[in-house]
């Protein structure tokens, strides 16, 4: 019996270990988020709470927080309340699966790359039931329109995994990247370069990002899904939103760029000093590239149109996962890459 | 085991007053909510017996795909409670016989094979990986099975697409390729004006 406790105390403090980081994470994203656009549209973005505006993700969360939540007239109170948690919840547990480095891993379970893609497919409920239970047109719109977009691009993104997956040989999130173990060379970018670019595309458009944030488009349905939140209801949407944006970056990482690994492995006078070995660093600042890329994205590309994001996610992406399947497929009947 | 006895009972309860849910409640959109509860519980329930690629799937395909367009037509429809309870007495009878057919049809899969004098399966060492197994089987023992189910689920897709998919008369639709093709001239013509006051 004390054993047993002592290993549920031991696993709560990982899991601790690893949501108090991510919700700092996600609060100095949004900082980074408004200097990098910011720098990008030549002014500084944050600059006037604490040192360089360093304090200002804290004065917006306990702004947020002291903020009345209103719920609207004739909408549905149980439902709108749970939407905001169904969308937090899936966000945070696919980080279980995930391996920061060779051992740091909360639940190294067999059908992990599954398990994230089963779970990142779940968020779409917290966002439908939202906008259904706002009882307001926009939201109801944002709501179809979010859904609509995460079944669609799921299946390129889905079939991108596949790809993944038949060079690794597994499903397990570690062994994916021990199979990409060798130099910069050996890690999955390369082989499967078209799976890699509509892999992060798809994730973005998952995770409602511009230019795929149609489900939002505040020029034309106000702000979506999300338009009658407010406080901290609202705060946990948002929380939601970049916890997922960091997972997909994460994975991006992870399943493409090697994860942990160093790409000084393999180089003859570096990869033999610290700089060759693999550890956590390399995975958060693979992880930080794509957060990056995210940011960039929003602020230069406009909003792609509705009917132009469904073709480019079945009659684009789809064909050619697919058609990269079985080239990958090819490669490791001919043993280039993989076991 | 009873800790494992207890999640058992705990998302067996949770499954069956979520599936009676599904039929009872008047909402649609609750219906369907109660229908991905159950979907999630019978996952958690295939979790407990080791059958992790399965219980994810279901959730992949079902919870995350399918109840998702499900909820997507649902919520765009405005159902009118009343004449769908209306029948209800009438149609009573023949819901009961095909209640009873099923169960007894359930009864007797489960109860002539006596799953009690079935061996129990082996423990399963460690690194024993279900996912593999599944797809050696499927591809090998059972590949002839497994490609008639893909070809029947083709012909369902063609058939549905064929049936929904008509060409109505003066429908608009845009073409991104002549979209994309289009140069500035075919659309903009400079004119050349004189400003105001000035003479020419």
């Amino acid at each position: 019996m004390m054993e047993q406790l002592l290993t549920l105390v031991w696993t709560v403090t990982k899991i601790m270990a690893i949501v108090l980081p991510i919700t700092i994470a996600v609060a100095y994203f949004t900082y980074f988020e408004r200097k990098v656009i910011g720098y990008m549209q030549v002014r500084r973005g944050p600059n006037r709470v604490g040192p360089l505006g360093l304090l200002q993700p804290f004065a917006d969360v306990f702004k947020m927080l002291f903020k009345e939540i209103i719920i609207p007239t004739n909408s549905n109170r149980f439902l709108f309340l749970l939407a905001p948690v169904l969308s937090l919840a899936p966000a945070l547990t696919a980080w279980a699966v995930i391996p920061f480095n060779d051992w740091m891993v909360l639940a190294n379970i067999d059908a992990g790359l599954l398990f994230v893609l089963a779970l990142t497919s779940m968020g779409v409920y917290g966002i439908l039931i939202g906008g259904w239970a706002s009882n307001s047109k926009y939201a109801l719109l944002g709501g179809l329109r979010s859904a609509a977009q995460t079944v669609s691009y799921e299946i390129a993104m889905g079939f991108a995994l596949v790809g993944v997956v038949v060079l690794a040989g597994t499903l397990n999130l570690s062994g994916i990247v021990h199979a990409q173990s060798g130099s910069l060379f050996s890690w999955f970018w390369l082989p499967l370069l078209p799976l890699f670019v509509i892999y992060f595309i798809s994730g973005v458009a998952e995770t409602n990002r511009a230019p795929f944030d149609v489900a939002e488009g505040e020029s034309e349905i106000v702000a979506g899904f999300h338009v009658e939140y407010s406080g901290s209801a609202f705060a946990v949407f948002f929380l939601a939103e970049y916890a997922n944006m960091i997972l997909i970056s994460a994975l991006a990482a992870l399943l493409f760029l090697g994860g942990w690994l160093s790409p000084f492995q393999g180089v003859p006078i570096l990869g033999d000093t610290w700089l060759g070995q693999g550890g956590i660093h390399w995975f958060l600042a693979k992880t930080a590239i794509f957060c990056f890329l995210y940011l960039w994205f929003r602020a230069t590309f406009p909003r792609y149109r509705y009917d132009q994001i469904m073709r480019l996610g079945w009659k684009v992406f789809i064909p050619i996962t697919i058609v990269w399947v079985m080239v990958a497929g090819v490669f490791r009947v001919l043993g280039w890459y993989g076991g | 085991m009873p800790a494992l006895e207890i999640v058992f009972y705990l998302f067996s309860a949770i499954l069956l007053g979520s599936a009676i849910s599904v039929v009872t409640v008047n909402n649609p959109v609750y219906a369907a909510l109660f229908l991905v509860l159950s979907f999630f519980s019978a996952a958690c329930i295939w979790m407990l017996l080791q059958a992790e690629f399965l219980a994810i799937v279901l959730v992949l395909v079902y919870v995350g795909a399918v109840m998702v367009l499900f909820l997507f037509v649902v919520m765009m429809l405005d159902v009118n409670v009343t004449p769908m309870t209306e029948g209800f007495a009438r149609y009573l009878p023949i819901g009961l016989l095909m209640v009873a057919a099923m169960a007894l049809q359930m009864f007797l899969v489960i109860w002539t094979r006596g799953l009690e004098t079935l061996p129990m399966p082996p423990e399963r060492p460690e690194d024993y990986s279900h996912t593999a197994e599944l797809g050696r089987v499927l591809y090998t023992d059972y590949l002839y099975a497994f490609e008639i189910a893909a070809v029947l689920l083709l012909v369902a897709i063609i058939a549905a697409i064929a049936l929904t998919h008509r060409r109505r008369p003066g429908t608009r639709y845009q073409d991104p390729s002549r979209q994309i093709s289009v140069q500035r001239g075919e659309r903009v013509r400079l004119v050349k004006m004189n400003a105001d006051g000035e003479e020419s």
